[in-house]
């Protein structure tokens, strides 16, 4: 069997999994009745209306279609930019705002196609300094700046 | 007009015209400006990115800058489509075509004006339109039910889902998708916490300036990273403008497709679901269709330019009717101005108008400044507009993560946050490489609990009958027009029309 149309089929099955997700998530909350609805009632037909749906955005997937095919995914920047974003995230209450912003600075640049890092280390530079300026003291956000604070 | 209409805008000019208000409009629109001739960030990720800098603001000052971000960018984008054939966000994409082929017989000054004065023209007829529908509106939204707001949002799902681009039963996926992200966190009538999975950041929902830096802001840097945005050379216009001012036979060429324009713009912008990037391709569609000699159209002709920027400017004004009067957002980006408000302490409803009038009327004067400014700054900035262009994208897409993670992590000085968006980010990817629109899931986001609540209590007070969405004449109505929109889409001609638009954008 050959798919005409892979965006969609693999639309339709990411659907089928999220709608089954919410289904089966929601079996642990009470349903309710129509008139008294519990936790569970909203959520169990939302998921249940998405697997239907997906369900069909699949299988007339498989019918029609111009061979839509699905791009080769990046994953370099993708791992480059969530990896600049965790330390972010983690950083900032652990080793302090400005090496938080260093580490993001400089990883998410090695995202990109080229990486000079004389170029990259004046760039960090400068927006670390723009960031703190607006953000440390321009709108006094609580952050401590280095992990001595 | 009535001499109340004549004593709130008023009030409205002198609460916008302080010099406080008048300061916090113009970064407003020059930051949106900026963020609009930058590519690869749409005013979604612009707002949702510059909301900590409101926090401290008072709620007054914070929606004129932030409305003031989103019409800019609006704008900004315009001027890269007419001078680099660059897009700014989707609403300009349309533009692109003429006004850059303007540009390239050295009438860059003139498809630049016409720009900015069709939008200020739409600007000020959707001021009025805002300040003479917006009192009755509210009025008949006060009157509202449990049931009539849910199927108002039923309603307003069905149409950003008919209206979207690509396929209607995946944009309906999506927008059930955010329904159920919107209800993440802790169950208002029973205390039980919903998807959280045990994390107590959790607890309090999702933000939704989480959701929209992933889905607009990270998922877009990863797309633009894998295109090689840098390598691609950008054929930026290096002749001098010159003669701004259009000519009078320009003048006369484009005035009525801006009075077109700017009234298609309106209907798509009062309709929930609507926006401005399909009223800008529809009021192109429209001026091509009258036109005596449509094979004009692509090789500069002026109402090219003319209709589709009043339209987006119609549609953007148009949009604060139904969100301000009704509470309901009307598209992601007035989901995040709602969600602003709300941060504010003040519940966005068809109240707001009668509890802080000066802030109702404050934004509509401020939009009105703001729409003036803009053609001031516009015009004499273009150079720098310009040299921004060739900033390469290595340095832009670090400097945007820096502006977005410090934006997430602002709102509840949360980790999780980060992590949360990282992973609607790639989420976001993902369903970009799948065609996924993602805007109406940030709508359903916003609309998630709000729909739940009104459902729940609308079959409440009926004892679980759910003939009562049909019964009363204003909830019957909503459902009505929405079961015509969905008809629309079965009957041949519609169906085939709303492809060939959605293939002409993507042909773009």
């Amino acid at each position: 069997m050959k798919i005409k149309n892979q965006e969609d089929f693999w639309a339709g099955l990411m659907f089928v999994g999220f709608g089954a997700l919410a289904i089966w998530l929601s079996t642990d909350y009470p349903m309710g009745t129509a008139s008294r609805m519990g936790p569970g009632y909203f959520p169990t037909y939302l998921g249940a209306i998405m697997l239907i749906l997906g369900a069909i955005v699949a299988m007339t997937s498989l019918k029609l279609g111009n061979g839509e095919k699905i791009t080769p995914f990046a994953w370099k920047p993708m791992i480059m930019l969530s990896l600049g974003f965790m330390i972010f995230g983690w950083g900032v209450d652990h080793i302090g705002f400005i090496p938080a912003l260093f580490a993001l600075c400089v990883i998410t640049a090695a995202a990109g196609q080229t990486f000079k890092i004389v170029e990259v280390l004046v760039m960090s530079v400068v927006l670390i300094a723009g960031a703190v300026g607006i953000f440390i003291y321009g709108i006094d956000l609580p952050f401590p700046l280095f992990w001595w604070r | 007009m009535d001499a109340d209409i004549i004593s709130n805008l008023a009030l409205g000019f002198s609460t916008a015209v302080s010099p406080i208000n008048l300061f916090y409009c113009f970064i407003g629109v020059l930051v949106g400006t900026l963020i609009g001739v930058l590519p690869g960030i749409g005013p979604v990720a612009a707002v949702a990115m510059l909301l900590p800098l409101t926090f401290n603001l008072d709620a007054v000052g914070a929606i004129i800058m932030l409305s003031g971000i989103y019409y800019g960018t609006q704008y900004g984008g315009s001027t890269t489509a007419i001078l680099v054939n660059l897009p700014g966000e989707s609403a300009s994409v349309v533009t692109c075509m003429d006004g850059y082929a303007m540009a390239r017989q050295g009438r860059a000054g003139p498809a630049l004006a016409i720009a900015a004065i069709g939008s200020f023209f739409a600007g000020t007829v959707g001021t009025i339109l805002v300040a003479l529908l917006g009192p009755p509106l509210a009025e008949i939204a006060l009157k509202f039910g449990a049931p009539e707001y849910f199927s108002l949002m039923v309603m307003a799902l069905i149409a950003a889902a008919v209206l979207a681009h690509g396929s209607m039963l995946k944009t309906i996926c999506m927008i059930v998708l955010g329904l159920l992200v919107g209800i993440v966190g802790t169950d208002v009538n029973s205390g039980m916490s919903r998807f959280t999975f045990g994390a107590s950041g959790l607890a309090d929902g999702l933000s939704f300036v989480v959701v929209a830096m992933g889905l607009f802001g990270f998922a877009e840097i990863l797309c633009n990273l894998q295109d090689k945005a840098d390598t691609a050379s950008r054929d930026i216009l290096n002749q001098k403008i010159t003669g701004l001012m259009p000519t009078a036979a320009d003048m006369k060429a484009a005035f009525g497709a801006i009075v077109r324009g700017t009234a298609v713009g309106a209907f798509f912008g009062t309709l929930p679901g609507g926006g401005p990037t399909i009223s800008a391709f529809s009021a192109y569609a429209v001026e091509k269709k009258l036109a005596k000699d449509p094979s004009r159209f692509g090789k500069g002709a002026i109402e090219g330019v003319a209709a589709p920027e009043s339209a987006n400017n119609a549609a953007v004004q148009c949009a604060f009717i139904t969100t301000l009067t009704l509470g309901i957002p009307h598209g992601a980006t007035m989901a995040l101005l709602l969600g602003a408000l709300t941060i504010q302490g003040i519940a966005p409803g068809p109240q707001v108008m009668t509890q802080r009038p000066d802030l109702f009327w404050g934004l509509i004067a401020s939009m009105w400044i703001g729409n003036a400014m803009l053609v001031i700054l516009n015009l004499p900035l273009v150079g720098l507009w310009i040299k921004l262009l060739k900033v390469p994208y290595r340095f832009l897409f670090p400097a945007i993560m820096v502006f977005m993670a410090i934006g997430v992590y602002s709102v509840n000085n949360l980790d999780l946050d980060i992590y949360m968006t990282i992973l609607f980010g790639v989420l976001g990817y993902i369903f970009i490489k799948l065609k996924c629109e993602p805007a109406p899931l940030i709508l359903a986001f916003v609309l998630g609990p709000l729909m739940e609540e009104n459902l729940r209590r609308a079959l409440l007070i009926s004892r679980g009958d759910p003939t009562v969405f049909i019964t009363r004449p204003i909830s019957a109505a909503f459902l009505v027009a929405t079961a015509l929109l969905l008809a629309f889409m079965i009957v041949p001609s519609f169906r085939k029309k709303r492809e060939e638009a959605v293939a002409d954008s993507e042909a773009l």
